[in-house]
């Protein structure tokens, strides 16, 4: 059967609730090994997160590499199967919907990736790579796409002959902008972004950053920004999501975790950004070790290894995401022996 | 004090059918024993070519070295046979590069890497080079090193990797070290040791170090002088907080305007119109120009390298309008 398409009902009804809801979402990758291919294990990629995006937010998700942020990017339009735990566009559960049942919904959901290239059909002219998703999602008629497809490329900030033109003879901003114009183009309310500008050269990616905010305002977008420049994740989001080895460390809005991070993983994260200052050189906290697998992550927190402040209890007990302020959420054990001394 | 490696007019042309390129038009550089020098710029600036240059590594075809001198220790670098710029390359200079997997060679173990890169350029007894690697794995925070000296490239983190390469590139002692996007694609928190750890190399053994970097928190990290370049050249020079503090190419502000930094709460920022020219088509006169939010009738007149204020000062710009560029507010918002 095919689900009806909820949009604007929905919307209507849950004004308040939030656009997207994941929950306690999981994404196991089997692997096979040995003769016969048998189940050998597993990659927890995404291991329990939870979080929702609010109407006209951008969302930044940040972590490093095996952190698990692209793959929940790709778990929410549809490019994965979560393993556990719901997923919720307006209300409606869109985690397990096979291909034809979430086409609905794709023309709401769409996403930006990092290499524009890699997924711009290189035999196609730019005007017909933006005006096939119009083919696809809307009734337009011939010359209102053509119509359609001009008015994109200069919203994108393209030359109208553009449209005559293929992918390769663009630079790598260009193509960006190309991706967003296809993206777009048949006004969803929710983009994925996975790294949009970290192939980009510093001077473009400028240009990228402020034509998404732009884009935002005009078309009330609503933005899940994926990636592991923090700078870049400071600048545009509103809230913040930390992600560590597949799980969730700490959330909270911008200002809160930029200028008061709690996790000692953010802190250190955060610490070993360099800043472009040559007279605030100044000895880090070093995060010794790197990323552990996760085929077998730590036992408790899954930081514990790496964690300059490590206790007992962080080896063998896993700290569940708790809300600690308005808006701010952390995944520590240490918490609790702040608040036991704050109480004694 | 003389330089340990010196650069004039370094020029060098790619051919790819009628098409010839200028990558690197003019380079002049200077680096002393034990600095560090970052040779800053986007894609398609000439950062790389120019570095590969310098240890002739250039591919010709297409690419040829076309005019320039490089002295090194006393000696114009163009001028040596292949067999004597071996004895160079590993010795006195070494080059560590983004993706280690491009240094290492798969189907030999770290062990026997690191001793052929001894026993290339000295002669030692293998097991004397056994024991010197396993002290340079130690050196670069690799933990039981006797076990990775067994393993092979593939079983190694990127860290990792990164760390042996750097240990290759180090176990000779050279006295110029090039890296190129050493820690580009690593994570921030790898990338934090990974650059602690060159610092730490250069304090114990006085390499210099040529390090090329489109990142400018990297430069600010490392830096002691930095060359910013712009379509083959070099548009401006400094020392670090200098550059950083008084910028004065409009490429330079650009660079560090365009940046979003943690320290700063802009709501917009500031980038640079249109994109790098390739290098078969720069435009003519100052290579920003197009670009330049400052440009007049004299910047169809290609402007030299100049000093800026005192000579001693070390401060070049390559901008008809260096003097009268308005004074950067307070660094962009840096203070904040």
């Amino acid at each position: 059967m095919p689900h009806p398409l909820p949009a604007a009902v929905v919307a209507e009804k849950n004004a308040a609730s939030p656009l997207l809801e994941v929950e306690n979402v999981k994404k196991y990758f089997p692997i096979r090994g040995g003769l016969f291919r048998r189940p050998a294990g597993a990659i927890r990629a995404v291991d329990g997160v939870s979080f929702t995006l609010r109407a006209g937010e951008t969302f930044g998700l940040v972590g490093e590499s095996g952190s698990g942020k692209s793959t929940l990017g790709r778990l929410i339009v549809r490019l994965h199967d979560p393993t556990d735990g719901t997923i919720r566009f307006r209300g409606a559960d869109i985690g397990r919907l096979k291909p034809a049942q979430f086409r609905p919904y794709r023309k709401h959901i769409q996403m930006i990736f990092q290499d524009p290239y890699a997924s711009l059909n290189p035999r196609m002219t730019v005007g017909a790579l933006i005006e096939e998703p119009l083919m696809l999602h809307t009734d337009l008629g011939k010359k209102e796409r053509r119509d359609e497809v001009r008015r994109l490329l200069a919203i994108v900030g393209l030359p109208p002959d553009a449209a005559n033109r293929y992918p390769h003879e663009f630079s790598g901003g260009q193509r960006q902008r190309i991706g967003i114009a296809r993206a777009i183009s048949i006004r969803p309310s929710l983009v994925i972004a996975d790294e949009p500008v970290s192939a980009l050269d510093v001077s473009i990616q400028a240009q990228i950053i402020n034509l998404m905010m732009d884009l935002q305002e005009a078309f009330g977008l609503t933005y899940l920004f994926i990636a592991h420049d923090l700078s870049v994740v400071k600048h545009i989001s509103d809230r913040v999501g930390v992600l560590y080895l597949g799980h969730l460390v700490e959330l909270a809005d911008k200002k809160s975790l930029f200028t008061d991070p709690l996790h000692p993983y953010t802190q250190a994260l955060l610490a070993a950004v360099p800043v472009p200052d040559p007279k605030r050189r100044r000895e880090r906290i070093l995060l010794s070790g790197e990323i552990p697998s996760a085929v077998r992550p730590p036992s408790g927190c899954v930081f514990h290894p790496r964690c300059p402040k490590a206790m007992d209890v962080c080896r063998s007990v896993r700290p569940p995401l708790r809300e600690v302020g308005p808006g701010h959420a952390v995944a520590c054990h240490l918490l609790d022996v702040q608040r036991a001394s704050n109480t004694a | 004090m003389e330089p340990l490696l010196s650069v004039r007019n370094l020029t060098t042309m790619f051919t790819s059918g009628r098409r010839a390129a200028r990558a690197v038009d003019g380079v002049d550089l200077d680096i002393f024993s034990g600095e560090t020098l970052a040779l800053v710029g986007e894609s398609g600036s000439g950062k790389s070519v120019t570095s590969l240059s310098i240890l002739r590594l250039i591919p010709d075809p297409p690419g040829k070295i076309v005019a320039g001198e490089i002295r090194f220790e006393g000696r114009d670098l163009l001028s040596l046979s292949e067999r004597e710029m071996n004895r160079i390359r590993g010795r006195r200079i070494a080059m560590i590069f983004q993706e280690p997997m491009t240094a290492l060679n798969p189907v030999f173990t770290i062990g026997e890497q690191l001793v052929e890169a001894v026993r290339v350029h000295r002669s030692m007894r293998r097991s004397e080079a056994e024991r010197l690697a396993a002290t340079w794995l130690e050196r670069v925070g690799i933990g039981r090193p006797e076990a990775m000296l067994r393993a092979y490239p593939h079983q190694l983190s990127g860290g990792q990797r990164q760390r042996v390469m750097i240990a290759m590139a180090m176990i000779n002692e050279p006295a110029l070290l090039i890296a190129d996007e050493p820690t580009t694609a690593l994570d921030v928190t790898i990338q934090a040791q990974i650059l602690d750890l060159m610092r730490e190399l250069k304090r114990r053994t006085n390499t210099a170090l040529l390090l090329i970097t489109h990142d400018l928190g990297v430069v600010a990290e490392m830096a002691d002088r930095v060359a910013v370049m712009y379509a083959g050249q070099i548009v401006e020079e400094a020392p670090a907080e200098r550059l950083f503090d008084d910028p004065r190419h409009p490429y330079t502000r650009g660079l560090i305007r365009s940046m979003p930094r943690l320290d700063d709460d802009r709501p917009r920022l500031e980038p640079i119109p249109g994109t790098v020219p390739p290098a078969h088509a720069f435009p003519p006169g100052c290579r920003f120009a197009p670009r330049c939010p400052f440009r007049t009738e004299a910047c169809a007149a290609m402007p030299a390298l100049r000093p800026f204020g005192r000579p001693e000062d070390g401060h070049r710009v390559r901008c008809h309008l260096a003097e009268t560029l308005p004074v950067e507010p307070a660094a962009a918002a840096s203070n904040g």
